[in-house]
């Protein structure tokens, strides 16, 4: 094998307003049965990356949870598998991850100990399919110190919360800002690095020893004009999902039968934790249309143009339009939710009202009590 | 040392002929149920639940999706350093290689496996029954009762009572006499086909028996050990338990999953039933699609119609399709406008547009009215029914079939059409 991967998930912001204070963001579900960090994962092992680290640091009960077992993904291996590295305090170092090389240089025997010659590096808040091999090859064809995935937007989208790149002819980078105020570029990096693992070694270990924490900033942006910095322009579907807008609009993609279709039917498949769940319940008086619907829900009232995470209760004559309700909520009866993001394990009183904006998701987040069975 | 105090010995050999062509290919204990599950989650479930992690589980018939289906036992939880699920066919040795004749037989050719955990007690199960039940407090019962043997019983009807393996019992449940399907049952007690043996007892009663041929638990078994005047007694059980061997019991036993309230619910947090799935997305119900009092699988996608149905994962129901009261099993395509009533389809089967399943009166079957008789029709894994055809009840059908197998495109009720060679 050429590669081992990383997988930043430390992350979250205050874009993604109260979803984030359960959980990292990579931990955030996604279309129906999934976790963010599922794709990247998915496609680490669809590569035949065998051995990949998950960086984590922010709120990482969800994502620990989910990934308790590497077998979902095929890293239940002897050789290699899936390695979780939250911050610990050791004799050189009592501090947090400071920034995204920081979390590298602090796991750096990792890479130490490897043999495999390359790095694959990915954010766990992306959502796309990509055969890091093929990055790989170009990386390799264009004798490149470091290739980064890019994705081109269409002309007048509002990309100033990503990297922006601007390659010359030969696909080197030759401009790289990072969340500019004002962007004259439509390409995007996707948070998808290839490097040599000793040319990584040698960039963080001297980006530590000037008290340099961040990856973008203090290597790519840094070592722009230095090192030859190439993008690999993804064509198919990327989404990334740091902000409450994004992460909404994204879950609502999985409703276009396109994207379904890329995604559940072409191969490769992407993997999940199997909960064991039963099959959805659809009880008289249940109406759904153009839903996605997951497994262990039941459903005794209106669901429209929406998605139901695992475990949903929705009571009698209620309605859910244009809404994401995610894992295990409990709603009663007569509730109306539209534009609404509920929040997992909510428990929402009989007769409740939510209605969000189209432009405006409302985040519903109630803490009652539920009795559970 | 390995030491295990009780382990499990779950019968799955058996075919199930009763279940027409859904058993052709695989074993009934691998028969899909409920949507997701196959029957054999039911007591796999329930030893890892009851903490009963080594179940050796006794194949014959068409093992194939079984052992698929078993793997290393993942997903209940059996995969295990010391134990856990193994998959025991029978196998040839030197001199007398044979078939498992017999449910007490199959045993019988196992006692090494048995005796590698040195076990003090045996639970025997069968691979086709739809219950929870805690086995764990079945064996502190026949520890309280210082039992050689406890055999797990249920009440049924006295009309019923003739299929059954019948006990009778004193005050102290301590089991009197012991009648395999009597004429005239003097009692109701039914035998559920769940033995907990102390294992000497077991041990000396199979060694004893090994002579005799089809060696059944029910029939020479037990009347041996009762006979030794050994200490036999009734555990009574009084929850959901439901045989799945024909397909009337089958159907119904899918159909109680969809009640608003089931008696059998899979929804409890307490007693999962555990089952090997993929990863599947979330069922898709299309804008058009109606749904109402059914239960449907992972992967599926709805475009048309379905009530009272039990949906499998990966299907698709099309266009304009509609589904009533039917089971419809993993990666089924019903095709545009089909309309199909009263029907059980099994994994793979692809029915093309227009065609109508289940219609018109009842007749009795002309394959085997023993099997086929309560009206439904059946349908066979990886069958192909062609466009536009009308097929109706009390029906079998498996293979691919083309148009020139429906005279006039009509499959008149009781007929039936097998393709794939010698099934019934």
């Amino acid at each position: 094998m050429r590669a081992i991967g990383i997988i930043l998930a430390g992350g979250n912001n205050n874009k993604m307003k109260e979803l984030s204070y359960k959980r990292a963001i990579a931990a955030m579900p996604i279309a129906g049965s999934y976790r963010s960090i599922d794709f990247a994962l998915s496609n680490m092992s669809n590569s035949h990356i065998q051995k990949v680290a998950v960086l984590t640091q922010y709120n990482a009960l969800s994502l620990n949870e989910h990934l308790s077992s590497s077998k979902w993904w095929d890293f239940g291996r002897k050789q290699g598998g899936l390695y979780v590295f939250t911050p610990s305090i050791t004799a050189e170092n009592g501090f947090w991850y400071q920034g995204t090389a920081d979390a590298i240089y602090q796991n750096i025997s990792f890479l130490k100990n490897s043999h495999e010659p390359y790095v694959v590096i990915a954010s766990g808040d992306g959502i796309y399919k990509l055969d890091y091999n093929k990055v790989l090859e170009y990386h390799i064809a264009k004798k490149a110190d470091i290739t980064v995935v890019c994705k081109d937007f269409p002309e007048g989208t509002d990309v100033t919360r990503f990297g922006c790149v601007k390659m010359n002819e030969d696909s080197r980078i030759t401009e790289f800002e990072e969340k500019p105020l004002v962007c004259n570029s439509n390409t995007v990096s996707t948070g998808v690095y290839v490097i040599r693992r000793r040319l990584l070694i040698e960039l963080i270990e001297k980006s530590a020893a000037e008290d340099r924490y961040d990856f973008v900033n203090d290597i790519l942006v840094r070592y722009k004009n230095v090192k030859r910095i190439y993008g690999y322009k993804l064509n198919t579907y990327w989404s990334n999902i740091a902000t409450v807008d994004s992460y909404f609009k994204t879950n609502m993609d999985f409703l276009k039968p396109s994207v379904r279709d890329y995604f559940f039917k072409q191969y490769p498949d992407v993997y999940s934790k199997v909960d064991d769940l039963p099959p959805a319940k659809y009880n008289p008086g249940a109406i759904v249309k153009n839903s996605l619907v997951s497994s262990g829900c039941i459903i005794n009232g209106v669901v429209e143009n929406s998605i139901l995470f695992k475990k949903a209760y929705i009571g009698n004559n209620c309605t859910i339009k244009n809404s994401i309700i995610l894992n295990n909520v409990y709603i009663g009866d007569n509730t109306y939710i539209e534009n609404c993001i509920v929040e997992s394990r909510d428990t929402i009183r009989a007769n409740a009202t939510y209605i969000g904006n189209n432009g405006d998701i409302k985040i519903v987040v109630e803490k009652n009590e539920r009795y559970s069975l | 040392m390995i030491k295990k105090e009780m382990i499990a010995m779950l019968l799955a050999g058996g075919q199930g002929s009763r279940l027409g062509v859904l058993t052709a290919k695989v074993a009934k204990p691998a028969v899909a149920f409920g949507g997701k599950y196959r029957i054999i989650d039911f007591p796999l479930s329930n030893c890892i639940n009851s903490g009963v992690d080594t179940v050796g589980v006794l194949t014959q018939y068409q093992p194939l999706r079984l052992n698929a289906h078993i793997g290393i036992g993942i997903p209940w939880d059996l995969d295990r350093n010391i134990g856990g699920v193994t998959v025991l066919p029978p196998y040839e040795r030197s001199g007398n290689s044979e078939w498992y004749t017999g449910t007490a037989n199959a045993i019988y050719q196992n006692l090494d496996y048995i005796d590698s955990y040195n076990p003090d007690y045996v639970l025997i199960l069968s691979g086709d029954h739809i219950y929870k039940m805690d086995y764990e407090v079945m064996l502190d019962y026949h520890k309280a009762n210082k039992a050689d043997v406890t055999i797990a019983t249920m009440p049924v009807p006295y009309e019923e009572a003739s299929r059954f393996g019948i006990v009778l019992t004193d005050e102290d449940n301590r089991i009197t006499e012991f009648e395999e399907k009597p004429e005239n049952p003097r009692g109701n007690l039914a035998s559920m086909g769940i033995y907990i043996f102390s294992w000497p007892v077991l041990r000396e009663a199979l060694i004893t028996m090994s002579n005799q041929s089809n060696c059944d638990f029910g029939k020479h078994i037990i009347p041996y050990v009762h006979g030794n005047k050994q200490r036999l007694f009734a555990y009574e059980y009084n929850g959901y338990w439901k045989d799945v061997g024909t397909l009337s019991s089958y159907w119904e036993a899918n159909m109680e999953l969809i009640n608003i309230i089931p008696v059998f619910n899979l929804y409890e947090e307490f007693w999962r039933i555990y089952t090997k799935s993929d990863t599947l997305p979330p069922q898709y119900i299309s804008e058009y699609a109606k749904v109402e009092r059914s239960i449907i699988s992972e992967g599926t996608d709805i475009y048309g119609e379905v009530y009272n149905s039990v949906i499998g994962a990966g299907v698709t129901i099309e266009e304009g399709a509609v589904v009533r009261d039917s089971i419809i099993m993993k990666n089924t395509v019903i095709g545009k406008g089909s309309k199909v009533t009263r029907s059980i389809i099994a994994e793979n089967v692809k029915v093309g547009h227009d065609v109508e399943i289940g219609i018109g009166e009842e007749a009795p079957s002309k394959l085997d009215p023993k099997i086929y008789n309560s009206g439904l029709t059946t349908i066979g894994e990886n069958t192909e029914i062609p466009n536009g055809v009308k097929i109706g009840k009390n029906i079998a059908i498996s293979g691919i079939t083309t148009a020139e197998d429906y005279p006039d495109g009509v499959l008149q009720s009781g007929e039936f059409i097998i393709k794939a060679g010698d099934v019934r």
